[in-house]
Order: structure tokens, then sequence, then C-alpha cells
């Protein structure tokens, strides 16, 4: 599994791990697992578009993603968040139904855009998906004070200055930015559960920020690795063992987040040790 | 505790914080009138008014978040910036997602810089500030727990210094007392109190209760149904004024160092049937209000 033609699936997969991660913090910090759902979805159908008018899959994959992250921002400015982006996943799905439809290679095509190839990987893709995942956690980084403000108290962030919806917006395009080149690699329902499942479960594990985003990117890095050494063994597709896997560490999370709650007075602990340093 | 302002106003008879007229209508309803009050450094004010008397409505004037139809306010004698240093804010409803990886003095951290691009390196001048806030909000034994995961008093400790820690001028608090019990509550108050006396700051408090922060206001502004009443508690609370205000007949009875407002016999009750059953025991919010 670690032959030529494999190597760039084990680079992509890398970096989709890492952006995954970085960007997932937030994703889960904002409550924006639903948008992360669509955005996908749309990218999935953007991607079926391409293929049938025979333009390049990332390319129609970017365009239809922020096509998606435009629609759900200006939908929710004026209504309630979920129902616009369900509207968004509705629309999108519908869309990539009908470009499927026309397409001669139906079913290899939808099942590899849903639920990543392994051996998918070319190396013409993989420049491209350098400089997406460069930009990605470039914009992060850049947001990042103004991404945990809106995030946590986005009613005292407005009262501040600071313009949520924009912030809003900056997001959901660094979500569609970031699924575009993901899901050439592991599918765009499992991309979602890469965005989700090792952010969410590194949350249990730290109380600082900065450290919950790097073990979600060592758990999404450690997800994907083992995703495609089981999958290439077993043929088994890739984005199966991603979802088992993230959601094994959320599970795994959640219960060392009960274990520690359960110790008593957790927090008295915490106090000793402030006293004695 | 270190000095909190920037620099100590060289008059401090120019009010922070001044309205002047301001009306509010909403939905096509006048939700403000005419309201006009000022806090000067140093003060404490206790914005007092039940449920949808308009309390947040005059805080969302105050930062901007809400034009009003007529009136102006005014921040240190002029005109309110859009990105306000000199206001802190603790908004009515902080709900904080109890497993977010997120320290108190994170989130202090976020007064600081929260607003502006870029990622803020630890650097040992950061720390010593959110350190020093901490500790002037007494909230240094849980600096390092996660925020969301803090009772109702601690957040709210951590929430004035997220609010203090860009050295505003003004600061607003929207019902810092509810939810709190009567011990986190008097600290609360005893905590806000040492801020504008000891460090000059101008606060506006507002709560549905007057008794909690009575021992430490100096003025209080009456608010019901969109109209206020300003002066000291003996000039406002009184059976007068606040009838007046309510529109209807309301009586002040003053009680082992406690105010009760209730509802004063109204010309269709029954007098007699009203001493029966006890005026005392209706405060404010159950009879006058609404
Ligand atoms: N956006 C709005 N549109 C219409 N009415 C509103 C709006 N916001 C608040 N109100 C009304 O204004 C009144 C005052 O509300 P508010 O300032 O929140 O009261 P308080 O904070 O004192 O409880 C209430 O009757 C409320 O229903
Ligand atoms: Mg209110």
């Amino acid at each position: 599994m670690f032959a030529g033609f494999m190597i760039n699936t084990w680079i992509v997969a890398s970096i989709v791990a890492i952006v995954a991660g970085v960007v997932g913090f937030f994703v889960v910090l904002r409550g924006s697992s639903f948008a992360a759902h669509a955005i996908p979805n749309a990218s999935f159908a953007g991607a079926a578009g391409a293929n049938l008018v025979g333009a390049s899959s990332i390319g129609g994959l970017l365009v239809f993603a922020v096509a998606g992250a435009l629609g759900i921002a200006l939908l929710s400015k004026r209504g309630r968040r979920d129902v616009a982006t369900a509207l968004a996943i509705v629309l999108m799905l519908a869309l990539g139904a009908l470009f499927l439809s026309f397409s001669t290679e139906y079913a290899a095509e939808t099942y590899s855009l849903l639920f990543g190839e392994v051996l998918g990987v070319s190396s013409s893709e993989l420049a491209p998906t350098v400089v997406l995942a460069l930009l990605a956690v470039a914009a992060v980084a850049t947001f990042w004070r103004l991404l945990l403000l809106t995030s946590v108290m986005p009613e005292l962030a407005e009262a501040r200055g600071v313009h949520i919806y924009r912030v809003e917006l900056v997001f959901l395009l660094i979500v569609a930015l970031v699924t575009s080149l993901s899901v050439p690699v592991v599918g765009a329902l499992l991309m979602f559960s890469l965005m989700i499942g090792p952010p969410a479960a590194a949350r249990s594990f730290t109380t600082n920020p900065f450290v919950a985003v790097v073990l979600a990117v060592s758990l999404a890095l450690t997800t994907v690795w083992i995703a495609i050494a089981v999958s290439y063994m077993t043929t088994w597709p890739i984005g199966f063992f991603v979802g088992v896997l993230g959601a094994a560490f959320f599970l795994t999370g959640r219960a060392f987040a009960a274990w520690r709650g359960n110790r008593a007075h957790p927090r008295a602990a915490r106090h000793s040790q402030v006293v004695a340093a | 505790m270190a000095d909190l302002t920037e620099s100590t106003s060289a008059d401090s008879r120019t009010p922070i914080l001044e309205l002047d007229g301001i009306g509010v209508w909403l939905s096509g309803r006048e939700i403000l009138h005419d309201v006009k009050f000022e806090v000067r450094p140093g003060e404490l004010v206790g914005l007092i008014g039940s449920n949808g008397a308009g309390k947040t409505t005059i805080f969302r004037v105050i930062l901007g978040l809400l034009t009003p139809s007529s009136g102006r306010v005014l921040i240190v004698g002029g005109p309110r910036p859009r990105r306000n240093r000199s206001v802190g804010y603790v908004p009515q409803k902080i709900a904080l997602d109890p497993d977010m990886p997120l320290r108190s003095r994170d989130l202090v951290a976020l007064g600081l810089d929260g607003h502006k691009l870029g990622v803020s390196l630890p650097s040992r001048r950061r720390r010593e500030m959110v350190d020093e806030m901490l500790h002037a909000v007494d909230a240094m034994p849980f600096a390092n727990a996660r925020v969301g995961s803090l009772s109702g008093g601690e957040q709210q400790r951590v929430m004035i210094a997220h609010a203090l820690i860009s050295r505003p001028k003004l600061l607003l608090l929207d019902e810092p007392l509810a939810n709190l019990d009567l011990r986190s509550e008097q600290e609360v108050v005893e905590l806000l109190a040492e801020i504008a006396k000891e460090h000059g700051v101008a606060v506006l408090i507002s709560a549905h209760d007057l008794n909690p922060v009575l021992p430490v206001v100096d003025r209080v502004v009456y608010v019901a149904h969109g109209h206020v009443a300003s002066g000291t508690t003996d000039e406002v609370v009184t059976t007068d004024v606040l009838s007046q205000l309510y529109g209807h007949n309301v009586d002040v009875i003053r009680l082992h160092g406690r105010i009760l407002v209730v509802a004063g016999p109204s010309p269709r009750a029954d007098p007699a049937l009203m001493e029966q059953l006890g005026r005392l025991s209706n405060p404010v919010d159950d009879t006058v209000a609404v």
C-alpha cells in the first residue's frame, strides 16, 4: 500500500485530514454541522455537472461549493439558518440527481464522489489540493480571533462592532474551499464526518482551544491513515472507515469526559494546584 | 488591583453616558418614549423595570445596535463611534456551551483583541493583563477551567473581566443578577460597586428587582412601559412618581431596608378585599407591570 501509485493518495489524504481538523474545530464550535453537511452535497452536484460537460471536476466542486455557501449565507440572513441550510441541501441533491441521470458512467462516478476512492488521486490533482489547503489554513489563521469571538458570543461581538454576518460568510467560504479539495478523496458524505468526528472528540480531552485544534488534526490524520490502510487491504470503501473511526473517537471522547466529570470535585483539585503553584 | 481606566477623567462631572429624548418604535409600537438620563464617572446607576419594560432596548440603543427614531446618545460627550472601545458590555443571555474547549482566561483575552484579524500569539504581557483582570474580579481560582461549565456567578465574573479588560469608561450589564443565587448576587453587586468607586468606571446595570442593587446604586432609572423616571432612590421610588410612571396607583412601602412596590387599590377593586389579599406580599412584577 506504499507503492508508487499510492503516494499521491497518502499525501492528499493527509492534507485533507489537516484542514478538516482545523476547520472542523470551528464547525463544531459554531454549531455549523448542518452547513458542513450541506456544502459537500453542493459540491457533489458540482462534480457531477462538471463531469457531464467534460470540465475539471475540482473546478465544478469549487464553483458549486462556493455557490452553496453563498446561498446558505444569503438565505439565513433573512430567516432561520437551519431552514436555509436544508433548502440548499435539497436543491443541490436535486441538481446532482439530474446531472447524474444524464451521465453515462452513472454508478461508478456517484459512488466515488459520495464515498471516496483510495486509488482515485492523480498527480495532476496534487497541486490544486495543496494550494486550496494552504488558502484554507491561512484564512482560518487570519480570522482566528473573530471566528472564536463570533462563535462563543455572537451578540457581544455584534455590540463590539464586528460584522457577524460577514464573518459567517467567510467561514462558509472556508468550508466550501476545504470541501472542494477533500471530496475527490474521502467523498462528499464522509468529508462531513471528518470535519465533525475528530474535532468533536478533541473537545473532550482539552480545555485549551489551540490544543483542541492540534488534537483534532492529529485525530483526523490518524483516522485517514488507518482508513486508507484498512481500505487498501479489504477493498472496502475508505469512507466507511473514516465514518466509523470518526464516530469511535467521538464516543471515546464522550466516555473520557463522563469519567472525568464523575471524579469528585474536579474544580477543587484545580484550585489546589493553582494555590500550590 | 491596578487602575482600570486609561486616564482619570479631568472633569468628573462630564457625563460618560448621556441619553437625550430617546424614542424607539418597533413593528409600529412605541417601545421607548422620551428616555432621558445620564451616568457620570464612578457612578453606579440601576436601570430598574419589570420584564418587557424596555431595559434591553435601552442597552441596544446605547450600543448602537438599534437606531432610535428620535433623540441622541452621547458617549463621553460625543457620538458613539462604531467600534467603541470605551464601552464594555455584558449581555443578558450568555449561553456558553459547557463542552466548549475554552478557558476563562481565553474568554477574557478575547475582550482584549477578539474583534481583530490574526492570531494572538501568547506573550508575557498579554498573560499578565489577563491575570490582572482575573484577579480584579476574583476569578483566579477558575482561570483555567472550562468556562461553559462554571456556575452562573463565576461566569458572570469572567464576563465582567472580558468587558473590563479593554479599560472601558462605561460598563453596561444587562440583568447580571438574573439566575444567580443570593450569595453570588451579593458578590457580583459588591464587585460592581468596587469597579465604579475605585476605578471611576461609569456602571449601568439593569435589574427587574430593585432590592439587590439598592445598597450600592447612586441613582436609579426606573422604566415602565418605555417611560423612565430617574434620580436618587428617594426621589424616584415614591408613591407619587411611580404611580405617575405606571399610570395607575402604586404603593411604595419601605420595610426593613427593603423597598416593596405594590399595586395600589384600583378604582375597580374593592379596597377591603385588597386589604385582605395582603398587598405587602405582592412585588411589583406580579401586580403592576405589563
Ligand atoms: N424587535 C422587536 N420588535 C417589536 N417589539 C420588540 C422588539 N424587541 C423588543 N420588543 C418589545 O419591546 C419591549 C421591551 O423589550 P425589552 O427591552 O427586551 O424589555 P426588558 O429588557 O426590559 O425585559 C417588549 O414589549 C418587547 O416585546
Ligand atoms: Mg431584557
